[in-house]
């Protein structure tokens, strides 16, 4: 009997961040090669940033990705204050939180109405979902707006904040300041809201992974800036310890490196990984809101991850509310920084997961060496492997639906290619 | 709160750290020091939401991107935005959504710009990088002089 052989071939991956490609080769009904393809370039940042003040470190990061500057400078000031031996405390370190609020608003808002439920509903893009979904659309832009309002007000601008420093802020707000926030994000807590009942009401494969969840876990909050790093399958380590715990490693097909954990292999960091191990930290009103929907404490269906970003922008909202509300502007705008030799380390939790920063410093504070490691990469792996598990359950589709399921299957995830590499392209071979 | 009439938006679209890429942001900048009454200049990245919220409140809005459609690098290329803008024209950018999908969906919810032009420079290497190629670099001050004549001829 003649074997079938079936190549799935993407070139460019649609409504992901970035540009990226996936092969897929299907023999005899099974899957026996899946690679997905990031071409990342040198690795330029980490090159550019060597000879550098330190106090440079977050106004250049904050360029490596247009959607998630602030996870770039909130790694980056850690890192910097973990080295120097300074702790962020107080309201300068609520503003932080506050900043990163609005970042989740817009990344995930982005990311739920923009390009992840047009996969859901079945149009081809935003555009096309917004002819017959119009008011949708528009409260998707109003709340990502919400998001935007909170960065340029603390982050001194629209893109690219230029307000955070190590130590803390260039300038701090008065109580005041923060008053045409406060309809804003009440609204926007409102808008939240409806989008957690509106995505949870989407039509959802059943399709559930045994991931190894990594995230940040903090004793009190939901994670943004600290926490140890944690994950269901037993790890508990400092941002200290991580290059004890993680590889990176070159791959043929990819020039990303791939990230995984040295005891067991791939892991899987971002939204998910933070509900699955920290839904208790949520606020009472994101706790309702999940539960309201069936979604549980825990989750393993990445097609879900649309609910999950949901509950973490209602989150947000809450959370921004509550630090506005309870404000008391800080004697002075940052904390003095002393520099001395020494290395600094640093997890935050970007919208898309956790981001690594590592720096060497000398005694003036000039940067010997930096690593930075984005959520995307440390994901690739694991989206390799759960492709493999999905392909099997359509593998009689025609090539192009099962096109389109493998290309809403990485979109699941959310992946900022940009962050790890500029191109990205998808295909999928049956033999 | 809606901008005067008369008052131009001109949005330089790019990436500092991708060669090529930052030529709409060196434009503005060019752009910035120039000063009348009648233009507001943005930087922004090119994510297309964040343009849509940038040019909202203004009738009169000039984008300028770096492009590449093929043309000899250093190329300008001059688009109204009451014609379709063909996506894979932006194809250096690293959005998904950027400026060809944030016009089209302007239009799909009428929000469009009264007045919206796109100046393309067509840029030959978009690597991680700081610098212009020599041909793209050319432009600058001949783009940013053909707008602010523009405005102010109108203004």
């Amino acid at each position: 009997m003649k074997k079938k052989t079936k190549t799935i071939k993407v070139d460019y991956l649609a409504r992901v961040e970035g540009e990226g490609g996936l092969f897929i080769k299907i023999k005899d009904d099974a899957v026996v090669d899946v690679k997905l393809k990031i071409f990342e370039p040198p690795r330029f940042f980490e090159g550019f940033l060597r000879g550098r003040d330190f106090k440079e470190a977050p106004d250049i990061t904050a360029r490596i990705c247009g959607i998630c500057p602030v996870a770039y400078q909130m790694s980056a000031v850690h890192a910097m204050e973990n080295a120097f031996g300074v702790k962020v405390e107080g309201p300068l370190r609520e503003l932080r939180r506050l900043l990163y609020c609005g970042e989740w608003i817009e990344s995930h808002t982005l990311h739920i109405y923009m390009l992840h439920a047009p996969d859901f509903l079945g149009y081809q893009d935003a555009i096309q979902m917004a002819k017959d979904h119009k008011g949708v659309v528009e409260r998707g832009l109003k709340l990502k707006k919400a998001g935007n309002a909170i960065v340029s007000l603390l982050g001194g601008r629209e893109i690219h904040p230029i307000n955070v420093r190590v130590g803390g802020f260039y300038k701090v707000f008065e109580k005041q300041d923060f008053e045409p926030l406060k309809e804003t994000l009440k609204w926007a807590r409102d808008a939240a809201l409806e989008t957690v009942r509106w995505a949870a009401q989407m039509p959802f494969p059943e399709f559930e992974q045994d991931y190894e969840f990594v995230a940040l876990r903090h004793a009190e909050e939901y994670p943004f800036n600290e926490g140890r790093l944690v994950s269901n399958k037993g790890l508990d380590i400092s941002s200290s310890e991580y290059e004890e715990h993680f590889q990176e490693s070159h791959v043929e097909h990819s020039n990303a490196l791939h990230s995984i954990l040295k005891e067991r292999g791939a892991y899987f960091c971002g939204p998910m990984a933070r509900y699955n191990l920290n839904f208790d930290r949520l606020s009472k009103l994101s706790q309702e809101a999940a539960l309201q929907t069936g979604l549980g404490k825990e989750c393993r269906n990445p097609f879900k991850s649309i609910i999950i970003r949901s509950i973490e922008v209602l989150y947000a909202c809450d959370e921004a509310l509550r630090i506005i509300e309870s404000y008391e502007k800080p004697e002075r705008p940052y904390v003095e920084v002393e520099p001395k030799a020494a290395t600094g380390y640093s997890c935050t939790e970007a919208p898309r997961g956790i981001l690594y920063h590592q720096y060497s410093l000398d005694e003036q504070g000039k940067i010997l060496d930096a690593k930075i490691v984005p959520p995307t990469s440390q994901n690739q792996k694991t989206i390799e492997d759960v492709l493999r598990k999905f392909v099997p359950q359509y593998i009689e589709l025609s090539q192009e639906k099962l096109t389109w399921q493998c290309e809403q299957a990485i979109r699941n995830y959310d992946p900022w290619i940009s962050c790890a590499t500029h191109f990205l392209k998808l295909n999928i071979e049956r033999t | 709160m809606n901008a005067p009439d008369k008052t131009f938006l001109v949005v330089g679209v790019g990436n500092l750290y991708r060669c090529d890429d930052a030529v709409g942001i060196h434009i503005a900048r060019n752009l910035n020091d120039r000063k009348t009454e009648y233009m507001i200049v943005k930087e922004q990245s090119g994510e297309g939401t964040s343009l849509m919220e940038a040019w909202e409140d203004y009738s009169h809005v000039l984008i300028v991107d770096a492009v590449s459609s093929g043309s000899p690098a250093g190329s300008v290329h001059r688009l109204d935005a009451s014609k379709t803008i063909p996506s894979k024209f932006f194809s250096c950018s690293t959005h998904n959504f950027g400026v060809a999908e944030a016009i089209e969906l302007s239009r799909t919810l009428n929000q469009l710009p009264e007045h919206l032009k796109l100046y393309g420079i067509e840029g030959k290497n978009f690597e991680p990088g700081e610098l212009l190629s020599p041909e793209v670099e050319l432009t600058v001050e001949k783009v940013a002089d053909e707008i602010f004549q523009y405005i102010t001829s109108i203004s």
